[in-house]
């Protein structure tokens, strides 16, 4: 698949800023941040706002009809995509109410109230967002449990990151944030891991079974067009084997290895320079990772240009 | 009713001709323009409905050109209905083809990724979504002649390798075909049950290819003796291989 950058940032920033919102509600309710105070959880809100304002504003990026956006909210009950859009929306109200709340009322049961569907929406928006992808047989890389949990995963981390970067900078207490931040960082690095081996194995559809042809050799001779397709510029993307491999590294290493080192206070007290450097590390490795998600994906329309299996 | 194609594999030339009568009837008819980048450029590109593919089935001497045009299958378990997030992408109640609402389509290209049959195209001038509409406003249009009420591709094939008809009719054209060919489907595998089927080639032994037995006897001297020469010089290379 062509990795759309919209799309990409979309996924990164947005996810960030949906995890960051989940864990600001968690700090709230659940005691993450013990002394935080309702000044700092309106402010880091509205950074966590801004991140997944500005993935929504790129994904429209990536419309090629982008008036009727509106209309993606009117297939609630059979699309992915439709869901997504319907909750992100839905997602503003609830979590600026929270905000609001916070910030006039303090610590209240209704701030409370509006945390905790902020921490469940934030999560469900996650999901929607990784079953768009999810949810298509024709792309085997991606139809698989291992994408939600790799989406949900990987909005917590850089979120846990930025958040613990706020908290060390209005110097709040970090021990308890940055033990959850190592939890999320083993967990992802983990699912990540396994999702290379996994799609790895082949599996799926192939050359024959796409044309009919299963007890006899299929060979393309000829694909029928003399230049590019619309088929070809989305789904022909094709990478080096080998870059690949080495991306892949360099996605593992930036965004589980290295903030792993630097957060979990090994060579020196974990501060604000320290979780800047995790941040921006992870912010970058996961950016890796999603390219990678697209690139590596292979739709089933190639086997239809030659290629033996997906 | 269930309206759909079979596709005749084994008389396909893969001649194009289905495309190019789809492109021309569909760029000026209600799904049109079917725009076109560059179409005099160094890399013409565009809209196609429907575009022919060409294999080499199984190995030398058995081995087979396949020629396999493809179009819209109009799925009965359609997913790029499914993941349509407008509604500009639906399924027809009454005759099951599978159409787009342009004024609708947002151009998010989430039904493109879920068709596993490369049916759907987006239209990069416009920004919509296009795709085979089994020529709609050809099949029900009174004021054709009735035998002219067809899919365009399906008029215009030289080989006679297209069908139209109704899968829900065991008796029509289409069913007996598929039921007397073992017509099949492409990739059914992904479960989305398309609607338009494919005749394998036909299994007909090797033709023989046993020479000529010639009469020794006949022709002039020069005759025979070129024919000794060529007898000779065909047998020099059979020791080596």
């Amino acid at each position: 698949m062509k990795p759309a950058l919209s799309v990409i940032f979309f996924t990164v920033v947005a996810g960030a800023g949906y995890g960051l919102l989940l864990l600001l509600a968690l700090a709230r309710i659940a005691g993450l941040g013990p002394s935080i105070n309702p000044d700092q959880v309106t402010l880091m809100g509205l950074i966590g706002l801004l991140l997944v304002t500005a993935g929504l504003i790129s994904s429209t990026f990536h419309l090629a009809n982008p008036k009727n956006a509106w209309r993606s909210f009117t297939r609630f009950r059979t699309s992915w995509l439709s869901r997504e859009a319907v909750f992100a929306i839905l997602f503003y109200p609830v979590c600026l109410l929270w905000l609001i709340f916070e910030w006039s009322t303090g610590n209240t049961l209704v701030t409370s109230f509006f945390a905790v569907l902020t921490a469940i929406l934030s999560v469900v928006v996650l999901i929607c967002t990784s079953m768009i992808y999810a949810s298509l047989k024709t792309i085997r890389q991606w139809h698989t449990a291992l994408t939600p949990v790799n989406f949900v995963l990987l909005g917590l981390l850089p979120g846990s990151l930025i958040l613990a970067l706020m908290f060390a900078h209005q110097q709040l207490d970090l021990q308890r944030l940055l033990s959850v931040s190592l939890v999320i960082l083993v967990l992802a690095a983990l699912v990540k891991i396994v999702y290379f081996y996994w799609i790895g194995q082949p599996a799926g559809p192939s050359i024959n079974t796409a044309l009919g042809f299963t007890r006899a050799t299929v060979r393309l001779l000829d694909v029928g067009h003399s230049s590019d397709t619309f088929h070809t510029r989305e789904f022909g993307f094709q990478m080096n084997r080998v870059k690949l491999l080495w991306l892949r590294a360099i996605c593992i290493a930036l965004a589980f290895a290295v903030p792993m080192l630097l957060v979990s206070g090994m060579f020196s007290a974990v501060g604000f320079s320290m979780l800047t450097l995790a941040a921006i590390s992870v912010t970058a490795g996961v950016f890796i990772e999603r390219w990678l998600f697209f690139a590596e994906a292979r739709h089933v329309v190639n086997l239809y240009h030659g290629s033996p299996a997906t | 009713m269930k309206l759909g194609l079979v596709i005749d594999l084994d008389t396909c030339v893969g001649c194009h001709a289905c495309a190019v009568a789809c492109k021309q009837w569909n760029t000026s008819g209600t799904t049109g323009p079917l725009s076109d980048y560059e179409p005099y450029g160094e890399n013409p590109s565009g809209v196609w409905f429907n575009r022919i593919r060409h294999y080499e089935v199984d190995d030398y001497p058995n081995s087979k050109t396949v020629n396999a045009p493809m179009s819209c299958m109009h799925c009965d378990d359609a997913a790029c209905v499914t993941v349509c997030p407008t509604g500009a992408s639906y399924k027809r109640e009454e005759d099951g083809i599978v159409l787009v609402d342009q004024s609708k389509c947002m151009g998010c290209n989430l039904c493109a990724w879920a068709c596993p049959y490369g049916a759907r195209e987006l239209d990069e001038a416009q920004g919509v979504m296009k795709k085979c509409t089994l020529c709609v406003d050809r099949i029900y249009d009174e004021e054709l002649p009735e035998a002219q009420r067809q899919p365009a591709c399906v008029l215009t094939c030289p080989a006679h390798a297209r069908f139209f008809g109704d899968f829900d009719d065991p008796e029509s054209e289409v069913s007996t075909l598929v039921r007397e060919r073992s017509g099949y489907a492409m990739m059914p595998e992904l479960g989305y049950k398309p609607v338009n089927q494919y005749l394998p080639p036909r299994q007909r032994p090797a033709a023989p290819t046993v020479e000529k037995k010639e009469d020794a006897g006949s022709g002039s001297l020069i005759n025979k003796w070129m024919r000794r020469q060529k007898e000779a010089f065909n047998q020099l290379g059979k020791g080596a291989g």
